[in-house]
């Protein structure tokens, strides 16, 4: 087997070695979703469908539509930026925290990419730019849906720079939640998951109603501030809406990347603790 | 493969470690973890027996001094929770070591852990394939992650198959494949990228004996194409046959480091007769131990173990002394010393299975 020449290893400048690695790590990433589409498509259509069937289509049908009339489309309208908050909040969660609880908790195979030529941190932020661009292309799914499901107009009024600057930052706080959450949980523990985080945050998250209807609740309108999808659904709803009432923009901005910035901190940290011993 | 009995110089010293300690922090993950062969209530492993419970735990690896030099095949055998993949991680930056220093190809582990990890090519005692991955891409992935470009990863990719025997597998996922396959295919995949140094975690354990003999078959030609390696074991014959020079521990030190015939040779005798009789073992021991040439003589569960100089013809005067002591012999095994009378003579234990 003489075929098997070793050669003097590549040694090259560590900058630039750990940014290939990471590009294909990335790489890594896509082809896995690709080859998972399908499973992606699932896990990630279906909630944000039947919402919008259910809420802004049989609702107002049957004559149920929340506020009656003029109402309805007017809550369909409010939905839409709702619904695609939480569909990226909630992809961020299962695109990063869930493969990585299995990870550190039976399989292990994440060791193979943790002996990659880069820092360990730098594979953590791997994980959040790929689950990031899922959350994205999560969120951009739920578009059409509001187009065509709705049987009332829905009436949109698009901000484009606002939606790209709102959508990437919610994105980058979806996916570091997601690697916040994965690094704290143990495989026994993700039922808990959903029961103690994914729903309370997607009931409490100014998903349903703008955030400043819950005036006449001054105690839970500050207490659901502490909810980073409060934000996001706000400048989701301050992007596509004008008759809506929603949060200052800068506000919103502001706090979607802070709280990116700190969950990241937090995850990368947690992901060293689970992977170097 | 160039053997260096005594070490590998300043200069081509490829892994060097000195006083490199590892003292964990907490109970293994998960609690109930055990190391495998970890007997239930037996000593707990990594404490000397008799260790009093109530000091802080034991190093799980403790002044550790290595130098491999280029080219070698070293091999570290130890029982279970000897320290073995713990001076494996400490050596792939994987677990940061309390204190001392390590370094491989000249790069710091700790310091520079990312620089580190170019050199080091790694199968782990566990299973890391990708498992959303196929076979093929897994290795091309692999190559990517060191920098290949995607055509040199997938033409590297498709001679490795070829060499390891995977071709037909190529498309497979990995979860399919057999623990020999999958063993072959972490081995590719640990050397895609060239690396310095191969550590290879007990990687023949599990295997059935045919497919423990090609892997080794495999590390000699890797190692005859100049692949330096570092590998674990707890099985003697592997150590024997693939190892230039190997280090034994146990309790997170290294208790001998020679080649395995310098070790044999440091035994305390040149034949080993295995005596099994009838009657009280202890006395038949202290019988024996009057015998002409005889250097020791010990009762074990598997019978008195005799260590004899003068060569097996004494033998049969051995025979006599029992009998003359009213012993009824009903077996008695002839060898030269093994790297098993070693590890006994250093450890007082056993290493089999
Ligand atoms: N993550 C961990 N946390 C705490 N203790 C650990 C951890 N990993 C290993 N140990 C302990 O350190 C000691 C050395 O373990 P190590 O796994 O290095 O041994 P080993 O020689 O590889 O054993 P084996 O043959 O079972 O693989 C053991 O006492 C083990 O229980
Ligand atoms: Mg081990």
């Amino acid at each position: 087997m003489a075929a098997i020449t070793i050669t003097a290893p590549p040694t090259g400048p560590t900058q630039a070695t750990a940014k290939a690695a990471f590009l294909a790590l990335l790489a890594r990433d896509l082809t896995v979703l690709r080859k998972e589409f399908k499973m992606f498509l699932a896990r990630t259509v279906m909630q944000p469908l039947l919402l919008m069937f259910v809420f802004t289509y049989v609702f107002p049908k049957i004559g149920q539509g929340v506020g009656g009339g003029a109402g309805a489309a007017r809550f369909s309208t409010l939905l839409v930026g709702g619904v695609i908050a939480s569909t990226m909040i909630f992809q961020g969660i299962q695109a990063v925290a869930l493969p990585l609880v299995q990870d550190f908790g039976f399989t292990r195979e994440i060791e193979d990419r943790v002996l990659a030529p880069l820092p360990v941190s730098a594979i953590a932020l791997e994980k959040v730019v790929a689950g990031g661009v899922q959350a994205l292309v999560a969120g951009l799914l739920v578009f059409p849906m509001g187009l065509f499901i709705p049987a009332t107009a829905i009436d949109l009024h698009i901000n484009y720079p606002l939606l790209a600057a709102v959508m990437i930052l919610g994105a980058f706080m979806s996916a570091s939640l997601g690697l916040f959450v994965g690094t704290r949980v143990e495989p026994r523990q993700v039922p808990l998951i959903f029961g103690l985080l994914v729903i309370p945050m997607t009931f409490l998250g100014a998903v349903y109603y703008p955030w400043q209807s819950l005036e006449p609740l001054r105690w839970l309108q500050i207490l659901v501030l502490a909810n980073p999808l409060v934000y996001l659904s706000e400048g989701m709803r301050s992007s596509l809406t004008t008759g809506v009432p929603h949060m200052a923009w800068p506000v919103v901005l502001l706090v979607l990347a802070g709280a990116g910035a700190l969950l990241l901190r937090v995850g990368v940290a947690g992901f060293r603790r689970r992977v170097l011993s | 493969m160039t053997t260096m009995i005594n070490g590998a110089g300043e200069a081509d010293a490829v892994i060097r470690t000195r006083q490199l300690r590892k003292v964990y922090a907490g109970a293994p993950a998960f609690g109930g973890f055990a190391p495998p062969g970890a007997r239930p209530g037996g000593p707990p492993v990594g404490r000397p027996p008799g260790a009093d419970p109530k000091r802080p735990r034991d190093a799980a690896v403790d002044s550790l001094d290595l130098d491999v030099g280029r080219g070698e095949i070293f091999g570290l055998l130890g029982p279970n929770g000897a320290g073995k993949t713990t001076t494996i991680g400490m050596l792939t930056t994987r677990i940061v070591p309390t204190s001392g220093s390590a370094m491989v190809a000249g790069v710091d582990v700790v310091a520079d852990p990312a620089a580190a990890k170019q050199h080091i090519g790694v199968v782990t005692q566990t299973n890391t394939l990708d498992r959303a991955l196929t076979v093929r891409e897994n290795l091309i992935f692999h190559g990517r992650y060191f920098g290949m470009t995607n055509k040199q990863a997938k033409a590297e990719s498709d001679r490795l198959l070829e060499v390891f025997r995977l071709t037909d597998k190529s498309t497979v996922g990995v979860q399919t494949l057999s623990g020999g396959l999958a063993q072959r295919l972490m081995v590719a995949r640990s050397i895609m990228h060239r690396p310095s140094v191969l550590f290879l975690d007990e990687p023949t354990a599990g295997l059935d004996p045919q497919t423990r003999l090609s892997l080794w078959e495999l590390i000699r030609e890797l190692n005859a194409d100049g692949q330096t390696v570092l590998l674990t074991t707890h099985y003697m014959e592997e150590a024997d046959s693939l190892c230039g020079r190997l280090a034994i521990m146990d309790h997170g030190r290294i208790l001998a480091l020679d080649t395995p015939d310098g070790l044999k040779r440091s035994v305390d005798a040149d034949t080993v007769v295995t005596v099994t009789a009838g009657g009280d073992a202890g006395q038949l021991a202290t019988a024996l131990a009057t015998a002409t040439g005889v250097v020791k003589a010990e009762a074990t569960p598997r019978g008195v173990e005799v260590h004899m100089r003068g060569g097996a013809g004494i033998v049969p005067r051995l025979m006599a002394t029992a009998a003359d002591a009213g012993f009824d012999v009903s077996d008695v095994s002839v060898a030269e010393p093994s790297l098993e009378t070693v590890f006994i003579q250093l450890t007082g234990k056993d290493l089999r299975d």
